[in-house]
Parts: C-alpha cells; structure tokens; sequence
C-alpha cells in the first residue's frame, strides 16, 4: 500500500516544468491558489482550490465541511419526529419553508395521513413565497458578484415584504417551523391574502426593473452568457436538478412531472433555459431561469389566494406520532433542486435514520467539470450561478 | 501665481513650496466632499439613507472616517517587502498630485503655465501604475499580486484612448497649454469644443458628431484610468478581497483612497478643460471672472464625479479581457476615425 | 460581413442597456428610502412574534412537558413533592398547582426560538414575546432563573418532603408488621410515588 496516491491534480509534465532528483514533478507554471472558506463570493464557507495558468483556471477542487452540523446525527436523537423540524429548517436556511415541507411530507406518508385541503393550499403559497425570496438572494448577490451592487439592495427590499408575511403568520423571519407533520402550526392571521395579493401586485414591476438594470445589461450578459456552459447530457449524469438542470434545457420540473400538495390545481410555466444570448446552459441561462421562476411563482400565488378553501389546520396533526417500521424517500422542488429525506422508522417515536438528499450538494459537484477552462473572473460567475447555500452542501 | 508670491515673500524656495502645497488645499476639501457624496448618492440609489448620526445627514462623517484611519494600526505584513510596501502608496498618490500642477483652476491660477500642459499630465499620471505594482508585489499576498498586474494592464492599455481623445481636442484648439485651451474656449456654451469650438458654423456642425465622440471616449477611458467600476477589476470585492489594496490599513490605506479621488478629480478637470471649457462661464460675459472661474470649474468637475459615481453603483464590472478588448478594438479604432475626420474637417 | 454586423451592434447594445440601467438608478435617487433610523425608530413587530421567551412562574405546575419538548434542552427544571397539608394555590386556568419548582432555567443563548415549547404548556405560562433586544456583557447573564424560592423555602420543602416520607415508610412498615401472616397481599402503593397526570 505504499503507491503513491494518484491525485487529481497529478498532470502530466508539460513544457516549463522540471522533475527533482526522486522523480517528482515540480509545477512551475501554474500557480495553487485558494478562493479560501471566507471570502466574499463564495457564498458561504466553501473553499475551492484552484489551480491557475495565468487566469485560466486549469483544475478546480471544492473543499465542504466547514459548516457540518450533524444534522442527521441530531435526528436521530430527538424525541418525537415534531422535534426534528426545526433542525431541518436550518439546513437550507433561505429556504425553511421547502424544507419543513419536504420532512412533513416524509413523515406524511410514513403514517398515511391526509392534510385538509386548507393545509396544502397554505403550503403551496408559503412554499412559493419562500422560493421567490430564495431566488432573490440569489439574483441579488449573483449582481454583487459581477460587480453590480445595487439590485442587491432592491432585491433585498422586496424580500422584506414576504419576511413580514411570514412574520405575521408564524412569528419568525428566517427559520419559521412552520410546517408540521399533519398540518401547519398557525391558521392564516386576519389580513394575510391582501397582504399577499398586494405583495404580488408590488412585485410584479420590480422584477421588469430588475431585468432593466441586471439580466438584459449587456455588461452582465458578456459576463455570462457562453460561461460555465453545462450540456444536457452532463447535467443529468451528474444528478443536477432544479435551475440548474432546467438551465441546460432539460423540461423537468417535479412540481409537474412528479407533483405533490396541490400543484397540479395550478396553471403555470416551467421555464426552461433556450439558449437566447449565448449557449444553452450557460450563467445566464440559470439566472434567466431563477427570474422567469419568481414571475411563475407569484401566478401560482395569486391562483391559490383565489382558491383557498375554509378549514381547520390542526385537524390532522397526530397527537403522538409513532410510525410503523418502514422506510420512505419523498422528493419535492425547492428553490435549489430536488430536496429529498429518506426516513426509516423503526417503530418508536423518534427516527431511526433520516438522510437529506440537498439539491446543492449535489450541483455543486458538477463545478470542476464546467469551470475547466474558463478565467478566474468566471468562476466567480459560475459558483454564483449554482447557487449553493452552505447549509445544505454541508448539513 | 509664482509672481505674486514672489512679490511677497521674495525669490526664496519657500515660494515653490508653497506653489507646489496649494492645489492640497484644493484637494483634501474636495476628497471629503467625495466622499460624503459618494456615500449618500449610492445610499439614495439603493433606497436607504446613509450615515444620519454624525451631523446631520452625516456631514461628518468623512472627517470621523479620516480620524478612524489615522489611529489604526500601521501593519507591515511578516514577509513583505518593507520598503516597497512603504513606498507605493506615496507612488501612487505623486503621480496623481503632480499633474495637477498643469490644471487650471481659474483664469487667475495655474500652478505651472508649462506649454506642453496635456503631454505633462498624460506621461505623469502613468507614475500611478509603478506605485500599484509595487504595492501587489510587496504585499508578499498571491491576490495583491493578481490586482496588480490586472491594474497595469488596463492602466497601460487605457492611455492610448486617453491620449488619442485628447488630441482631438488639441487638434481643435491648437495648443498644449491648458490655460491656452481655456482662452480658446471663452465666450459662451457654445464656443466648447465638444460643440466644435468658435469655428464657422459649417465646421461645427461637421466637426460636433466628432468632439460627442472623443468626449464619452475621453470619460469612459478616464473611468478605467482611475479603476472605477465598470473597470475596477483590480480592486474586484468580490473577486480579490481588495486587490492590491488588500494588505493595506491605516494612514497608507488613507493616501491610497485619497490618490483614488484625486485621480478621479484629475480625470474629471482634464476632460471639463479640454471639452466643456474649463473655467468659462457657459452664458459668455455674465458670471465671468477669476472667481466665478473657479466655481465654474469646479461645479464641472464635481458634475463628472457625480457621473463617475452614477456609473459605478449601476452596472456589473467587465472581465480583463473583456476590458482589453474594449480598449484596443473598439476606443482606439473610433478615435482613429475620428482623428482622421476632424483633421480633414479642419484642413478643408 | 455578419461579424461587422455583430460589432457595430454590440456596441450599440452595450450603449442602450447601460443607459438604461442609468435611468432607472437615476429615478431610484427621488424614490423615499425603505429603511428606518434603528434605535431611534423601532418597527413594531407582528402579535405572533416570536422572540425572548417569558415564563409567569406562578403558573407553572412543574409539568416538563416544555422541557421535553425543547429540542436544545435548554430548559431545566426540577421539582419538589408537596406535601398535602402544603397549599400552594391555584394557577390563572384553574387547576390545582402540586409540585414546588425550585430551579427553572433557560438558557436563552441555546434557545433556537422554535416555539415548540409553548404549545405543550397546559397553563399556558411559558410563552415568546417580542422582545429581540436582550444581548448582555456576560455569558452566565443569558441565564435566565425564572424561579423565585429562596434557598430557606427549598430546604423546607425538601425537609417537609422527607419527613412525609419517612411517615409513611414508618406506616408501611407498621402495618406490614402488624399483618404478618398477610401472604402474597401486594402492599398499597404509596400515593406520593405517583406523579400528576400530565394534562396534553
């Protein structure tokens, strides 16, 4: 066992380099540099090592873990299946509201329980609201990244507005443990759907502003457009999903093609990403995706606001939740991807095993293959239109 | 100005000092002016007020600012190049500062009447670019050091816009002293050479598509001169941490910020003074005079700063070679046509 | 011919996109700003928020269902028998309070502001205010003891508690005594062991 470990970065010689006197190769011409765990663009504590000729990125190697917490560990340790979720909330913690779901339903259809019709509409709305303000922090520091600091300003403003819906409805702003398996925690307060109804009709023109100041300048498309092209047939081996997989022009999209809740009441667009300024699956296919989602979010908002029916929301919440042996994998669509908990029960009232399939983890993993070849600028570009939450890479 | 110093004080080198100190006068007001300015116009953009706490609407806070950097720390990384590192802010900011030696202020005061004014700034203020390499290298940091070498390439490649769109108006005004080209240009708004200058109207009109041209060349190379966004790759935030700068804090992160808008301010009084007529009043006779010179002026200048500023917090930073190709493809051919043009124009 | 094409038009491009990204920054200078000045203006926060957590520990029956619940254990609670001649009252929903509680801590630094401690309470006396302005100069002042016995009632009701012990101890092994040809006959259960039923 004493071969020396073939590592990824073990080139071959190249004109420039030397060998030492035991036969290994001195790298001269390229320089190891670490975009290291704090930095300002990589969108939390990731640490990507890369290895550069000039400023084409020649390798690029992501470093995780700097923000595991033992999600699952902790999982396994808490009394009652209730008391997981606010653990979830933290995972992908710009978008709790997907999370909670995703678990609930795991747990749903371990103990075969049906939630009232009022329930899955509230869900449907909080789960579109929180992937419109997902989506705007993504497109906001997706701007910061490129150099464009303002729309991450205004993107932030429109977020205050779905964070006081959700503070009026269940008190926190960021991590709400809203969602509970059999229903949700609070009825809608008094005032909530014209809240709402106002919000989409205030939002609808700040997204045309954006698109104005960022998605159609033609700073931020040479940027863009032709980076970090991801083709279709790559995106699927990888297991990439979410805008990431519907950027490279792949129409699938589970809220339709696997639907759960009551999506499939609803009438609205999967966006997919058409090549228009560049190639299919480049940046700013993704990021033109993530924007065309927030338009379709606010139709799915507006349709459920309309057809919210009357009901009590604790009705189907368990008393005591004790599931039978068995193992379940549910999958839903969160701002990032394919978000999927796979539950074994053995039983007793807490879990046995639960496994978080986080949509970014995954996409992540595709990045050295894309970023091959492009400059450093650009790969700045490309992490940011990944969109990772560390959260979640790392759980 | 040397003359009526000279009268007072006699033919002493206090005199030259003294020459030579007055346009700091200028400057140290005017950067904390920037800066508040700056602050409270991207603040206005992004729909937030900025600083309300330090007089009102925060009218001191640039001094508080200045204060904060003179107590810092003064930190001279383990393995850097200590007298290098020392060395390059002082690089950077005298090459900014001696070329306002050639600017005219007013009718009344230019700090040096030299007649090759627009060749002295143009060589000077490329001292900027050893200063910014010296401070990536010596700050022994693999980012500092990308900074630094974007910072020259784009420096070095900007000058030929700069200068060709200078000549454009050297052409029109058929000197090299900047006090000359202000003379040229008195009268009245429409004696500026970006409308063509006091020519026969025929030449004019020809001449005007030309001068518009050579005058929003002249500002976007003059943006990329200073390393402002959009062509602020050498001090990318979101790329280098500061770029070159990074290593920096104290009193030499001070003089570094300071050179940055003074280099703004000479950018900004270089193309007032060549295209929209220095210190000239735009109504000819009315408001006319040593003094009313100087506030016009100045009131032109602080106009390209808003400009600057206004450009910065809209649009995202272009790549390296994105910039590169800017400058060598796209500036520099429109500027060859449009030399070739107004010399025509003005030959016929 | 098709690349001269796409030169002349992407300058053209670059040129409009940018100005009209200006006018839109432009017309952002005269729009009123959306933030308020902090400690001088405080936003009022919805009915429902949920922020530090408040305990009327006169309400409280010393039940653990908050601490059981919790799940960053960061409530502590113990708890001391009361005897029967002991009458410690009645909480404000009406039920009959049994147990001392000598120690109830959160740890308000632990707290992850879930909630789920509120709705197992039977007397409904833990609960989240809105107050989110609590930070203190000291970790151990995050602390918050929410019980007001003093060390001299604690001791008496621990003395109080071991003497009705001893008592019935006294009791059971009297009438074991006094029965010992009794076989097989399980002895009472002594009423003291059995915990108040919890009321979720």
């Amino acid at each position: 066992m004493n071969e020396p470990k073939v590592l990824p970065t073990d080139y071959v010689t190249k004109p420039g380099e030397f060998k030492t006197s035991t036969g290994k190769t001195l790298r001269t011409d390229e320089m190891i540099i670490n975009m290291g765990p704090q930095h300002p663009s990589t969108h939390g504590v990731l640490r990507l090592e890369v290895v550069l000729d000039g400023e084409i990125v020649v390798d690029v190697i992501p470093h995780i873990g700097y923000l595991h917490r033992c999600f699952e560990k902790h999982a396994e340790h808490m009394t009652n299946y209730q008391q997981v979720i606010p653990y979830a909330d933290r995972m992908d913690y710009l978008a709790s509201m997907n999370n909670d779901w995703a678990y609930a339903l795991a747990v749903e259809r371990l103990l075969n329980i049906v939630v009232p019709p009022r329930v899955e509409y509230i869900r449907v709305i909080m789960a579109e609201l929180q992937r419109i303000a997902s989506h705007l922090i993504a497109i906001g520091t997706y701007g910061i990244d490129m150099g464009a600091f303002t729309p991450f300003l205004w993107c932030f403003r429109d977020r205050e507005r779905i964070l006081d819906l959700f503070e009026m409805t269940c008190g926190a702003r960021l991590l709400y443990n809203y969602i509970w398996v059999g229903g949700v925690s609070h009825d809608l307060p008094p005032g909530f759907v014209e809240k709402a109804k106002d919000f989409c009709t205030y939002f609808r023109p700040k997204i045309k502003e954006l698109n104005d100041v960022l998605s159609f300048n033609e700073i931020f498309i040479k940027r863009t457009a032709n980076v970090g092209v991801l083709p279709k047939d790559v995106a699927i081996n990888y297991a990439c999903s979410g805008p990431m997989l519907r950027g490279s022009g792949v129409n699938w999209d589970l809220r339709r093609d696997d639907p759960y809740g009551v999506y499939d009441k609803f009438e609205w667009e999967v966006q997919i990403g058409k090549g228009e300024m560049g190639t299919v699956g480049d940046c700013w296919d993704r990021y033109m995706v993530r924007v065309r989602e927030m338009e379709q979010s606010v139709k799915i908002i507006e349709q459920a606001l309309a057809g919210i029916p009357e009901g009590n929301v604790q009705s189907a919440i368990p008393k005591r939740i004790r599931p039978d042996r068995g193992e379940v994998y549910v999958r839903t669509e969160s701002p990032r991807g394919e978000l999927g908990f796979y539950v074994v029960s053995d039983g007793t009232a807490s879990p046995y095993r639960i496994k978080a399939r986080s949509p970014a983890f995954v996409n992540l993993s595709v990045l050295p293959e894309i970023s091959r070849g492009c400059m450093l600028a650009d790969l700045v570009a490309i992490v940011g239109s990944v969109d990772i939450v560390l959260g979640e890479v790392d759980r | 100005m040397e003359e009526l110093l000279r009268s007072i004080l006699g033919d002493t080198t206090l005199v030259y000092v003294i020459a030579a100190a007055l346009p700091l006068l200028f400057i140290l007001p005017y950067a904390l002016v920037t800066v508040w300015l700056e602050m409270k116009v991207s603040a206005h953009m992004q729909d937030r007020v900025a600083y309300m706490y330090t007089g009102p609407h925060g009218i001191a806070q640039p001094i508080a600012d200045i204060l904060k950097l003179l107590q810092k720390e003064d930190t001279v990384p383990g393995m850097a190049d200590k007298l290098l590192y020392t060395l390059s802010p002082f690089f950077v900011f005298m090459g900014t500062y001696a070329a306002f030696a050639a600017i005219p202020f007013s009718s009344a005061y230019i700090g040096s009447n030299i007649d090759l004014g627009v060749f002295y700034i143009v060589a000077i203020s490329s001292l900027v670019v050893i200063g910014i390499l010296m401070a990536g290298w010596a700050s022994n940091n693999k980012w500092s050091l990308f900074g630094a070498i974007r910072s020259v390439a784009q420096i070095v490649s900007y000058e030929i816009p700069t200068a060709l769109a200078l000549l454009v108006a050297v052409m029109i005004t058929q000197s090299l002293n900047l006090q000359e080209v202000s003379r040229f240009q008195e009268g009245g708004i429409q004696n500026w050479v970006v409308f063509g200058g006091p020519l026969p109207l025929l030449k004019k009109l020809l001449l005007i598509p030309f001068t518009l041209t050579a005058f929003v060349i002249l500002f976007i190379a003059g943006i990329a001169e200073v390393n402002r966004t959009p062509f602020d790759l050498p001090e990318a935030e979101s790329e280098l941490v500061q770029g070159y700068n990074t290593e920096y804090s104290g009193m030499k992160f001070a003089i570094f910020y300071l050179a940055e808008y003074a280099n703004m301010f000479l950018v900004s009084a270089v193309a007032a003074t060549l295209f929209l007529g220095g210190w000239n009043s735009p109504f000819g006779d009315f408001l006319s005079g040593p003094i009313w010179g100087f506030i016009w002026f100045v009131t032109k200048g602080m106009f390209f700063i808003f400009l600057q500023i206004w450009i910065r917090w809209t649009l995202p930073r272009l790549r390296v070679d994105q910039l590169m190709y800017m400058s060598w493809k796209v500036l520099t051919p429109f500027l060859f046509a449009c030399i070739f043009a107004v010399g025509l124009i003005l030959v016929l | 011919m098709s690349s001269v094409r796409t030169y002349f038009r992407d300058i053209w491009m670059a040129l409009y996109t940018v100005a009209v990204g200006m006018r839109v920054t432009f017309k952002h200078l005269f729009t009123p700003a959306v933030t308020v000045q902090y400690p001088d203006v405080k936003l009022k926060l919805p009915e429902r928020a949920r922020n530090r957590l408040y305990v009327n520990i006169d309400d409280c029956i010393g039940c653990d269902q908050c601490a059981l619940a919790c799940p960053v254990d960061c409530i502590t609670i113990e708890t001391i028998k009361s005897t029967p001649d002991q009458d410690l009252g009645v909480t404000s929903t009406g039920q009959k309070k049994r147990l001392h509680v000598p120690v109830f801590d959160i740890d308000i630094a632990k707290c992850c502001y879930c909630g789920l401690c509120v709705y197992p309470c039977p007397t409904e006396c833990i609960v989240m205010t809105d107050v989110y302005e609590f930070s203190e100069f000291e970790r151990h002042n995050l602390i918050y003891h929410y019980s007001r016995m003093t060390p001299a009632e604690i001791a008496e009701a621990k003395e109080k508690l071991k003497k009705a012990e001893e008592e019935a101890a006294a009791k059971k092994a009297a009438a074991a005594a006094a029965k010992p040809a009794a076989p097989a006959n399980p002895p009472a259960q002594a009423p003291s062991e059995q915990k108040p039923p919890s009321a979720t």
